[in-house]
């Protein structure tokens, strides 16, 4: 099993909600993101989400691009990040890493070429927004063969007759877009996120994380009732954009602060969960 | 062996190595449906015959094919005929293509319409279906286009469409396109999202080129009563290629037709200040398929340049990848200048004032004409007219309002 696979299947026999972190590697400068990655896990990460800036990110809500643009101004490659998980791993071997981005930077490297690389610095799984199954010929076999799990999104508009392809090709967790819209969009809808979760769950053979739209810790709570892991973007990368100019002490306060938020509600439904 | 064009694309998008579904999850299903509803209409009579009266009753259909006489004289080759998409309703050729998405639009049963413009033809094409059949419509337009193309923002509040100015990115045509985009992942289920050109995922390349295919079908017919035989050669020019490829695909099979598909060279290929991605690009994955980009080593998609906002686009069509590569279309590129210089010459020897996207193809024939023998039969797709670009060309030659 992955160390992906391994973490995520320890949690579930001790009963405990995954919590999932993304932040934009290189934001708000490329000597920041491997502290911050740090600061996650000790507020209570379980596998860190870590994106991969991109000139074009359409499927991205105006907070992570401008995440990705100040990644950018400081021209943040896929091979730089890459190098932040080198340096992540001298500290942390046991923390998944998932690079989440799109899938023009990895078409430029060559698919095998950065799935050897990936996998060497210590990166666990890939999740490219931008190519579904059908496509993912090459791709797929790059990165099993490099033994990287696949994530693949699932959404409230996704049909029954394409979950097949995810449980085939897709490994680690399903990554459940829990609304219509980009990234850090909107209010969620609680009870249209239960009720879509039920039909997948019944058809998809993996642990299922729910993201997209999860601003605080009531909805993260209500989240980890019906997931078995629970993703947070916007919400923290929403406070490197308020921080940065204060400097580094003040982005990690806010950011440890809303993480420890997000940790107490998994743990309070984890609780109710347990009791059921 | 004799090459079957009309097999392409394959079942799922595929161009050789080039096109395909690159979408975000959200979009797949409706990305299917579109598919579908495309596949049980392209043949249906009823649906033929509606588009068909559409456009000649209300685009103004056929087209004229029109030998410039004075022109063709002044640059001492061939006979050089304009095939004359600037007189379309709204000016362009892009309503050939909003009409038949607008009635695919209506069949689904969709209540709002969405559009990335770049000059903003495609954007006063939809704005003008959407007018005609009642629905709702929101432009998408990068924020420094709005201010060169006024015009046609004026034109598309008109016709009552709201104009949403993209500040993101570059604030040009690839902008827009993201931003549409972003629309429609959160409103998919009442929204239709035309797109104006031969790119994006399938089935956009394959649709939009069939809608556009009238102008080719169209020449040929033409060229045959003019002068009794095919053209020698055609010329249109490619941002994302709609009208070029709405030109060429009638004739892909017609081996002794040759192409060129003319590319914004901006301020000069070897500058890095244009938009010719065919010219100076490599393959790549963007806005949802696989085609030829200009990008840096690390996949990252570059700013463009080019005077004409409709050509000012770091992709092209999937299709024209495939045609370059397997050498049937040659890809040329004429810079700011060049065009400039097409715009006047039309302008003065024939009375035709052409939009800038146009002038790149005028350019090229002004190089390639003198080259040709007398007896020669050429095309150039005259995709618009040059209103819009008053602002651009007025401040240019220091003509005041």
């Amino acid at each position: 099993m992955s160390r992906l696979q391994t973490k995520l299947s320890a949690l579930k026999v001790v009963g405990k909600t995954a919590l999932i972190p993304y932040i934009t590697a290189g934001d708000p400068s490329p000597k920041a993101t491997v502290a911050l990655m740090h600061l996650l896990v000790e507020k209570g990460a379980d596998v860190i989400e870590l994106g991969v800036p991109f000139s074009d990110p359409m499927a991205d809500g105006p907070v992570i691009q401008k995440a990705v643009e100040r990644a950018l101004i400081h021209n943040v490659s896929l091979d730089d990040v890459l190098e932040y998980v080198r340096v992540f791993r001298e500290q942390d071997m046991e923390t998944p890493v998932v690079l989440m981005g799109y899938l023009n930077p990895i078409e430029a490297q060559g698919y095998e070429a950065f799935a050897n690389a990936a996998s060497s610095v210590g990166v666990d799984a890939v999740l490219t927004v931008d190519m579904p199954p059908e496509e993912s010929k090459g791709y797929l076999e790059a990165l099993q063969q490099a033994n990287l799990d696949r994530i693949f999104l699932v959404s409230p508009t996704t049909p029954d007759n394409r979950l097949s392809a995810v449980n085939e090709k897709g490994s680690g967790f399903v990554y459940y877009v829990s609304l219509k819209g980009v990234t850090g969009s909107k209010e969620l809808d609680v009870e249209d996120v239960a009720r879509n979760m039920k039909r997948l769950q019944q058809s998809l053979n993996m642990p299922m994380g729910i993201g997209f739209g999860i601003k605080d810790g009531a909805t993260a709570f209500e989240m980890a009732k019906i997931g078995d892991a629970v993703i947070v973007g916007s919400a923290l990368v929403k406070l490197i954009e308020a921080n940065q100019s204060k400097g580094s002490y003040d982005i990690h306060l806010a950011i440890g602060k809303k993480m420890t938020e997000f940790r107490t509600a998994l743990d309070k439904a984890d609780a109710l969960k347990g009791q059921e | 062996m004799k090459m079957d064009f009309s097999k392409y694309p394959d079942e799922h998008g595929h161009f050789g190595p080039y096109g395909g579904v690159f979408a975000p999850e959200t979009l797949m299903a409706a990305l299917e449906q579109l598919k579908d509803e495309y596949a049980s209409v392209k043949n249906d009579p009823a649906f033929l015959k509606e588009l068909a009266e559409d456009l000649q009753n209300y685009v103004g259909r056929p087209t004229p094919l029109y030998y410039a006489k004075r022109w063709s004289e002044h640059l001492g080759g061939g006979k050089i005929y304009l095939k004359r998409e600037d007189l379309n309703h709204t000016g362009a050729h892009k309503v050939n293509n909003t009409i038949g998405q607008a009635l695919l639009a209506k069949r689904l049963g969709k209540k709002r319409i969405i559009a990335e413009t770049g000059a903003g033809q495609h954007g006063v094409a939809s704005a003008t279906v959407a007018a005609r059949l009642g629905l709702e419509c929101v432009v998408y337009m990068g924020a420094d286009d709005v201010v060169r193309q006024a015009p046609n923002v004026a034109r598309m509040r008109m016709l009552g469409a709201t104009v949403i100015p993209v500040e993101s990115g570059t604030k040009t045509l690839k902008d827009a396109l993201n931003e549409a985009m972003r629309d429609w992942v959160t409103n998919v289920d009442d929204t239709f999202y035309i797109i104006g050109t031969v790119a994006g995922p399938h089935p956009y390349p394959a649709m939009v080129r069939d809608f556009q295919s009238i102008i080719g079908r169209e020449a040929k017919q033409q060229a045959l009563q003019h002068e009794n035989k095919l053209p020698d050669v055609l010329i249109a020019c490619v941002g994302g290629g709609s009208n070029a490829i709405g030109l060429f695909h009638e004739f892909l099979e017609d081996d002794s037709v040759e192409m060129y598909g003319v590319e914004p060279a901006g301020l000069g290929l070897e500058t890095g200040q244009h938009a010719a991605p065919l010219c100076k690009g490599t393959p790549g994955v963007f806005h949802g398929n696989r085609t030829y980009l200009m990008q840096d080593k690390n996949g990252q998609i570059l700013g463009t340049h080019s005077i004409s906002a409709g050509l000012d686009y770091p992709g092209v069509g999937p299709e024209h990848a495939w045609l370059k590569d397997i050498g049937r279309v040659n890809y040329v590129a004429v810079d700011d200048e060049e065009a400039l210089q097409g715009f006047r010459d039309l302008t003065r020897f024939e009375g035709i004032i052409p939009a800038l996207e146009s002038s790149h193809a005028l350019a090229y024939a002004t190089k390639l004409v003198p080259t040709l023998s007398k007896d020669k039969m050429i095309v150039v797709n005259l995709s618009g007219r040059g209103d819009k670009d008053m602002n651009t060309i007025a401040q240019i030659e220091g003509i005041e309002f």
